[in-house]
């Protein structure tokens, strides 16, 4: 069997495989993070939560509704994007003009109470959800079998972050977005509705923790918990990409997931630490991020 | 003419805060159609808070300010914006992650559909702009960047410019032609409020002068009175 520095070639693509999997959900959360940092000024400790009630969502909706995974990829995040909105224009609308740390405080306390209700209502132990019926099994590439549904979580995610930074960078609708982050009062003087594009923001942002939730609802299982077990990694992943910059924070999450992958080949132990050791490099050689900005 | 005479920006005894300060105390102020007014003044007299009061980038507001009759105290800044106002503000506010074309494309359109210039005309008046539009915004000169903030504000069919500090550190080959440009759009029927250090810049453009001291308006005049004035400008702007 061909082997890779004394490891089986399949059990070295199949830890990369993870790791992009997992890759993939780093950098859609990090992405909405970043963007919604950007334009609200708000560190949003509740977007694990969000990520949690979009993978519930689907459940939900299967359970309660019969709606298939394909009706929950869509309804799901929607429903997610909407409670954001809701959020958004309740509580988040008043903080604005303190110090990030009130945002960074609410938000908090939102994925508290949520995680709390939750975890009261469903248990710890998690629901299974299944593959849809479409992507169960593998394909056989040769050197490893590839399992379909985590190849189209991969796709999937890619698609998604690459059309939103598409949108952000290259459109009309994106540069309100860009120059709204740099000089908010300036972009309103102008006459573009800042307050509705906020509110529109941080519930596209959520809307993709949400959307990424139903993409790791049949890999992970449906857990209250979930939110809060990827939401430190996921920070961490920010810290080191650095805020604000949207190629970085894809880049990032997806390479830190293969990072941590080859870990598990390599050095089992670090595989979970591995992440934050890179934070604190990177913290010392660049402050500001691999990809961010100077201030 | 009955439209000359009409009132497109009227401040009645405005007072403005930045949190607990007191900047501006009973300002009042009437622009007409088709004017170009000028206030003048020292560094901290409460011109750049009139212009901000208008668009209500300040903290509180008291008093009255109404633009084609519409009181505009209370309506959020992007409503105000949409009753034609074009702003250019003393630090240019060019947006250094867009292109220099991203920024003249950003400002939405606020006047009648049509009203403002189009992207060919606008190039033809600012050839610079055309050359560098693929620039970084903030990469641009100094001189370039007014331009551009001036540049995009005129694509909108605003027809109320309140332009800041406009000349404000400029090379004066690039004073002369921003001079021209407002000469032009003053022939166009715009309605122009400049802040203005530049005395010398103003005058000549300017139909009427508003003096400003402490938050208040000091003096107001017509171009002819200018010469009899001197006197007087020069103790208020000491120069």
């Amino acid at each position: 069997m061909t082997e890779i520095f004394g490891i089986p070639l399949q059990a070295f693509m199949s830890q990369i495989l993870l790791g992009l999997v997992n890759g993939s959900f780093y950098a859609m959360l990090s992405l909405g993070l970043a963007v919604i940092f950007g334009l609200l000024n708000i560190v949003n400790f509740a977007h694990g939560t969000f990520y949690m009630l979009g993978a519930f969502g689907a459940w939900l909706l299967l359970t309660y509704a019969g709606l298939s995974y394909w009706w929950a990829l869509v309804l799901s995040p929607i429903c997610v994007g909407v409670i954001g909105v809701v959020v958004e224009k309740t509580m988040l609308r008043w903080l604005y003009k303190l110090d990030h740390l009130y945002g960074l405080l609410l938000t908090f306390g939102l994925a508290l109470v949520l995680e709390g209700l939750f975890r009261q209502q469903f248990g710890v132990s998690g629901q299974p959800y299944q593959v849809p019926d479409l992507l169960k099994g593998a394909t056989n590439l040769g050197f490893m079998f590839l399992p379909n549904y985590r190849a189209f979580v991969v796709v999937a995610s890619i698609v998604v972050c690459l059309a939103t930074w598409y949108v952000i960078e290259k459109t009309k609708l994106g540069a309100y977005l860009r120059a709204g982050t740099e000089n908010p009062k300036l972009v309103q003087a102008f006459g573009v509705n800042v307050p509705r594009m906020i509110t529109l923001t941080y519930g596209f942002g959520v809307a993709l923790a949400g959307f990424a939730g139903v993409l790791a609802a049949p890999i992970l299982q449906v857990n209250p918990l979930m939110g809060s077990n990827i939401i430190i990694v996921v920070f961490a992943v920010v810290v080191i990409g650095g805020m604000g910059s949207i190629l970085g924070s894809i880049l990032t999450g997806l390479g830190l997931g293969v990072i941590e992958g080859l870990t598990k080949v390599f050095y089992p132990e670090a595989s979970s630490t591995v992440v934050f050791v890179i934070m604190a490099i990177v913290l010392l050689v660049r402050p500001a991020g691999l990809f961010g900005k100077e201030k | 003419m009955a439209a000359a005479d009409k009132a497109v920006l009227e401040i009645r005894d405005l007072h403005a805060y930045y949190g607990e300060s007191h900047i501006l105390h009973g300002v009042n102020l009437t622009v007409r159609e088709g004017e170009v007014v000028t206030l003048l003044g020292r560094n901290g007299a409460g011109r750049t808070t009139t212009l901000k009061s208008i668009l209500g980038l300040v903290g509180e507001r008291r008093g009255s300010i109404r633009i084609h009759g519409t009181e505009v105290l209370g309506m959020a800044t992007h409503k105000v914006a949409h009753l034609g106002l074009g702003y250019c503000p003393e630090e240019r506010g060019i947006f250094s992650s867009l292109t220099a074309e991203e920024n003249l494309l950003m400002p939405p359109p606020v006047g009648k559909a049509g009203a403002g210039m189009s992207v060919d005309e606008i190039y033809a008046m600012f050839p610079n702009l055309k050359e560098r539009r693929n620039s970084q915004g903030t990469r641009l000169s100094g001189g370039e960047q007014q331009m551009l903030a001036m540049a995009r504000i005129l694509r909108t069919g605003a027809n109320i410019l309140l332009l800041d500090e406009i000349t404000e550190g400029l090379a004066p080959v690039i004073v002369q032609t921003l001079g021209r440009v407002i000469g032009q759009l003053k022939e166009r029927g715009y309605t122009i409020v400049l802040v203005e250090q530049n005395f010398r810049f103003a005058a000549p453009l300017a139909d009427r002068h508003y003096v400003m001291e402490h938050g208040r308006i000091a003096e107001t005049f017509a171009a002819s009175e200018l010469e009899a004035k001197m006197d007087m400008l020069h103790e208020y702007l000491g120069v």
